[in-house]
């Protein structure tokens, strides 16, 4: 070999070369991917809130959503309203859908305004459903979803999601056995907000008693499942002063 | 084999059992505990760390002659980090639901020692094809512990595998839970898979003495 590949000048241009290409690579590729990407993640919103008003296409175990080519449709068919409310003020959007919600909590605490709470009014076979997006912290990163609820505020249905839990274990929170434990649980008692917690130990593994707003939570799971019950006492409560106006 | 030579197959064969990455280097072990607790888990895992580990040992190799030793572990993780993201970004445009499965192995990929230590020990000082094929004897190897111990872990510590309930159903009490068994949830923690992990290097050292370190 001609060149001296220890030598400090070659050292540092090639550390220079390496990361001009490397960069370069990279910011070509993520730019000219971006759009398919962000169009991906809008169709996968729609999926997921379709999926917790129970247009899906599950079969026995498996969580399906309704296919990619016809989610648009879909979408427009079932979900009659998007709302957004800001303290008092409710106001149709269309785009209600598209709000994203880890950008807006940041942005309303910076600029100390009321957030804009997105809610979808979704119709299947005459009956209203209310579905409520939420978010927050599972053990490792974010976690979010979707729950449905009807106008009694019982839940009708969710979905959850995450982006980097324990696989195996906290990732198990997007899997049947765990969201379809939500399906009938309470979330406010009488007029008091109670929430859903993931609870460990309960006596009702089954869960049988739809009224103790608490599902089994997942072995091996318990920050995830904490991060998870706060999520949804939190970002529930936020919408309880509009959800009680149903009640009625 | 004719396709190989018998050095060659050895790249392969290796790793299997007498130089396994996880069994006897001792490498990998991180991502062996972390996501052995079910076998589909374990299943991806492996078939991911296949293709970075073929391919990024590839490309360690030809690039071998002009990288500056004073920052080759640098470069090592810049192509392993690069190659990683590369992949990502193009399932996330093209096939987003795949994306969805892998998105939490990314990282783990990146930092899993195997990758690292077979660049540096292999890659570094042997020509493409050899070092591609260790790639491949390497991730197979490790797929082979990643599996079995996924294994254990699944049907033990939740009485299933790959989500199919083959022990019954533990809450309606069928199958063998009719009889009081009971499922470990002990198995689903990540020091079970350092034990588990820890017997298999136990009876495999018992079987061949020549891997016992004298001390």
């Amino acid at each position: 070999m001609a060149t001296n590949t220890d030598k400090n000048l070659y050292t540092v241009l090639f550390a220079t070369g390496m990361v001009i290409i490397v960069g370069a690579l990279l910011a070509f590729l993520a730019s000219s991917l971006k759009e398919k990407i962000a169009e991906n993640k809008r169709i996968e919103k729609q999926q997921n809130i379709l999926y917790a008003m129970g247009i899906n296409e599950n079969d026995e175990s498996s969580v399906e959503f309704v296919s990619k080519d016809i989610v648009g449709e879909e979408f427009s068919k079932y979900i009659t309203k998007q709302l957004v409310i800001t303290g008092t003020d409710v106001v149709e959007d269309n785009n209600a859908y598209l709000i994203d919600l880890k950008k807006e909590e940041a942005e309303s605490k910076a600029k100390k305004r009321a957030r804009r709470l997105p809610l979808f009014i979704g119709n299947k076979d005459n009956t209203d459903f209310y579905i409520i997006p939420v978010r927050g912290k599972g053990l490792w990163d974010a976690i979010w979803g979707y729950v449905a609820v009807n106008s009694d505020l019982v839940v009708q249905g969710v979905y959850f999601d995450h982006k980097g839990e324990t696989p195996g274990l906290g990732s198990n929170i997007k899997e049947r056995f765990f969201m379809d434990d939500f399906k009938g649980e309470h979330i406010v008692d009488g007029d008091t907000f109670k929430g859903i917690t993931a609870a460990k130990g309960n006596a009702d593994p089954k869960n049988t008693n739809k009224t103790d707003f608490e599902v089994d939570a997942i072995a091996g799971a318990t920050i995830t499942g904490d991060g998870l019950s706060a999520m949804l006492k939190k970002d529930l409560k936020m919408y309880m002063p509009y959800l009680k106006t149903l009640k009625q | 084999m004719g396709l190989l030579s018998k050095k060659d197959t050895k790249l392969i064969t290796d790793p299997l059992a007498d130089n396994n990455p996880i069994t006897i280097q001792v490498l990998g072990i991180c991502s062996a505990l972390a996501i052995t607790a079910e076998l589909k888990a374990s299943i991806v895992m492996s078939i991911a760390v296949l293709f970075v580990l073929g391919v990024g040992n590839v490309v360690i190799s030809l690039m071998r002659n002009i990288i500056p030793s004073k920052i080759r572990i640098i470069v090592q993780l810049i192509v392993v980090a690069t190659l990683v993201i590369i992949v990502d970004l193009i399932l996330k445009a093209f096939a987003y639901e795949l994306s969805k499965t892998l998105s939490v192995f990314v990282g783990l990929i990146i930092t899993n020692c195997i990758i690292m230590g077979r660049f540096e020990a292999f890659a570094l000082a042997n020509g493409p094809w050899r070092s591609f094929l260790d790639g491949i004897g390497n991730s197979l190897g490790y797929a082979v512990i990643l599996i079995i111990v996924g294994f254990f872990r699944e049907l033990l510590g939740s009485g299933s595998l790959l989500g199919i309930k083959v022990l019954g159903d533990p809450i309606e009490k069928t199958g063998v839970y009719a009889f009081g068994y009971e499922n470990n949830g002990f198995m689903l923690l990540a020091p079970m898979a350092l034990i588990t992990v820890g017997i298999i290097i136990w009876v495999q050292r018992s079987r061949n003495e020549a891997l016992i370190e004298d001390n």
